[in-house]
């Protein structure tokens, strides 16, 4: 872990609101895994105290790159980032997705700003799977070319019914377990929406699948130290709070206590 | 040309090399910082706050920003006295810096028996007595804002430590010059302040409070006028030294509070902007010092030049 002075590469305008921004940071670029996190301080953000955490979409070996959307005060203040700007990054941080074992199928889950972690994992994986993205319309799907290059099986909802199958993502995973074609176990890794996760594990529960989560929480510190962002699961016989940014962000869904 | 000037502090029994430490819940335990800065530069450490038992603390949110703050509801959540000896004492051993223990209950039995535990754990330096925070419903600032019971609770703390102990004192009352008294009367050896400000933010398009727990503190640079305010009129109440935060973000803050009577201050919620804050508070106390021929951090503890119309309306 680290905090590294960055430097805007590339900030681009994707589809459905998103946009790109790729920092040069070697240090923290070589480090950083699928399913970790970087805590990012907005430049010229007046008056704000906090870093905001994002999700790795990729890295190499000298810059990573992350997707995000217009929600507040901080991402909207981050659009005015432009290439050469100074951006001082923390990470990396939290845990990482494990990865795909052979003979498994990694089932890849994700909505929003989720598929940027999904991404990452696809592109680091040693085995293919499928990717399945849902989304409310055809406008918000991200990323679609690039699982493609990947080789990957990359399917669709919309709740419109404007791109691939009407309905959520969990109808999606259903629809594919009837046409019977898995021939070795899923093993689910999912980031997006909680109402979605929530779905997720229980659907996963439902078909004795593992899934690994990747949750969301508001944070201050972003390294352990805070206890902003916790996460209630169950750890042995016991039930506690335990840090979204340290232990998590990554999770087994069966240790989750849904609140 | 004088040579560096000496920064170094007494806090009761307390040997610090700089008058900067951290603030209680925010530094964690410690290891959570120590990859990031190095533990051995800082005045001393102030570990979270920790009770007898294990505390879950509150739901989330527990956490939202405003302008130029947060404001926080974690509710104390440790893993109770026990529990942190075995976690992290070695750990915080292993460095050359004072280590001090925020420690809270929800009776007056409950601090006095925290801080009888903590007395013979090698490496704990002192106490720090949080009888201010606004995010729990029994203890902390009930204790902080009713006279009796804040004498009480020192009272007894101290009857059962020969540690360095250092009351928390609650802004939200209307004399702190009051409560200030009462702690030295009580045998404190130093006193904090402040702690957050009793605030609630809420969530307009849901009509519902932001933070789950409702009320939160209110912490980081929006707070520290009130906080230097404070400062200057406990210190000017008391002898024992006190040790001033609230929005401390570089040297130039934390000297505001010093000129206002603190010998000590601590940095809290800019650790989370910039890990390294504290360090740069430091090297700014020394470089104000170099700047205007100071020897020693003594020299400038107190030394508000008020306009000569008298003392201030408080
Ligand atoms: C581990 C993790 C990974 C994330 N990855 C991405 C990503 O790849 N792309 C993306 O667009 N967003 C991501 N988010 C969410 C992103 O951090 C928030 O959208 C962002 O902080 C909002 O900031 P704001 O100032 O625009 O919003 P405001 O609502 O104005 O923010 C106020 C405060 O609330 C916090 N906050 C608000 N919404 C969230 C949220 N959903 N999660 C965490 N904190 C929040 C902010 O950090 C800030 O401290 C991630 C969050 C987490 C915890
Ligand atoms: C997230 C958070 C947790 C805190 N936890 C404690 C605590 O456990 N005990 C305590 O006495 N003060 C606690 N405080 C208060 C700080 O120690 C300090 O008094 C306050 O934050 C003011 O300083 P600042 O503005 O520099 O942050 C906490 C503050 C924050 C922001
Ligand atoms: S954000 Fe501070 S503990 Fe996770």
């Amino acid at each position: 872990m680290k905090i590294e002075q960055g430097r805007v590469l590339r900030h681009e305008e994707l589809k459905g609101g998103y946009r790109l921004l790729s920092i040069e940071v070697p240090a923290i670029a070589k480090a950083v895994g699928p399913g970790q996190f970087i805590h990012l301080q907005v430049p010229k953000l007046a008056e704000s105290v906090l870093r905001r955490p994002f999700s790795v979409l990729d890295a190499d070996d000298t810059s990573l790159s992350v997707i995000f959307k217009i929600v507040g005060k901080g991402t909207a203040a981050l659009t005015y980032a432009e290439q050469g700007d100074e951006i001082s990054i923390m990470g990396p941080l939290g845990q990482r997705f494990p990865q795909a074992r052979e003979g498994t199928l990694p089932l890849l889950i994700g909505g929003g700003y989720g598929v940027a972690p999904l991404h990452f994992f696809a592109k680091r994986s040693p085995v293919k799977g499928i990717m399945m993205v849902g989304s409310s319309s055809k406008s918000h799907i991200l990323c679609a070319e690039e699982f493609r290059m990947l080789e990957w099986d990359f399917r669709i909802s919309t709740e419109d019914g404007s791109m691939g199958m009407k309905g959520r993502v969990t109808d999606l995973v259903e629809d594919w377990v009837g046409q019977g074609k898995a021939d070795a176990t899923p093993v689910i890794y999912s980031c997006g929406p909680h109402g979605m996760l929530k779905a997720i594990a229980e659907m996963a529960k439902k078909h004795g699948w593992k899934a690994w989560l990747s949750m969301d929480r508001n944070m201050a510190c972003g390294v352990g130290a805070c206890l902003a962002c916790v996460q209630k699961v169950k750890k042995g016989d016991k039930i506690e709070y335990v840090r979204v940014c340290k232990e998590g962000p990554v999770f087994d869904a069966s240790d989750i206590i849904w609140e | 040309m004088i040579g560096k000037p000496d920064i170094a502090v007494k806090i009761g029994a307390i040997e610090m090399k700089n008058p900067v430490m951290v603030a209680s819940g925010t530094f964690g335990y410690g290891p959570e910082y120590a990859g990031l800065i190095d533990l051995n530069r800082l005045g001393a450490i102030v570990v979270k706050g920790i009770s007898l038992e294990p505390h879950e603390g509150n739901p989330t949110p527990r956490i939202v920003e405003v302008a130029s703050g947060i404001v926080n509801a974690i509710g104390l959540q440790n893993p109770g006295v026990a529990g942190f000896v075995d976690t992290y004492m070695k750990f915080l051993r292993g460095f050359d810096t004072p280590v001090i223990v925020n420690i809270w209950g929800r009776t007056v039995e409950e601090y006095a028996e925290v801080a009888k535990r903590l007395s013979d754990v090698e490496g704990v330096a002192g106490l720090e007595v949080n009888i201010s925070c606004p995010n729990i419903k029994e203890g902390g600032i009930a204790f902080g804002t009713d006279p009796k019971m804040t004498e009480e609770v020192i009272t007894a703390v101290r009857k059962a430590t020969d540690l360095t102990i250092i009351p928390k004192l609650s802004a939200a009352v209307t004399d702190i010059g009051q409560f200030a008294k009462i702690a030295e009367n009580c045998g404190s050896d130093a006193i904090s302040l402040i702690n957050s400000l009793p605030s609630l933010v809420i969530d307009v398009g849901k009509r519902k409070p932001a933070l789950a727990n409702t009320i939160g503190g209110l912490t980081g640079p929006a707070i520290r006028p009130v906080a230097v305010k404070l400062v200057w009129q406990a210190a000017s109440a008391v002898e024992i030294p006190v040790i001033g935060m609230g929005g401390i973000t570089s040297g130039g803050s934390a000297l505001e509070f010093i000129i206002a009577g603190a010998s000590a201050v601590a940095v809290g919620t800019a650790t989370f902007t910039d890990p390294s804050t504290v360090l740069s508070v430091i090297d700014g106390i020394e470089a104000y010092l170099i700047e205007n021929g100071l020897g020693s951090i003594g020299e400038i503890v107190g030394s508000l030049d008020l306009p000569a119309a008298g003392t201030p309306n408080f």
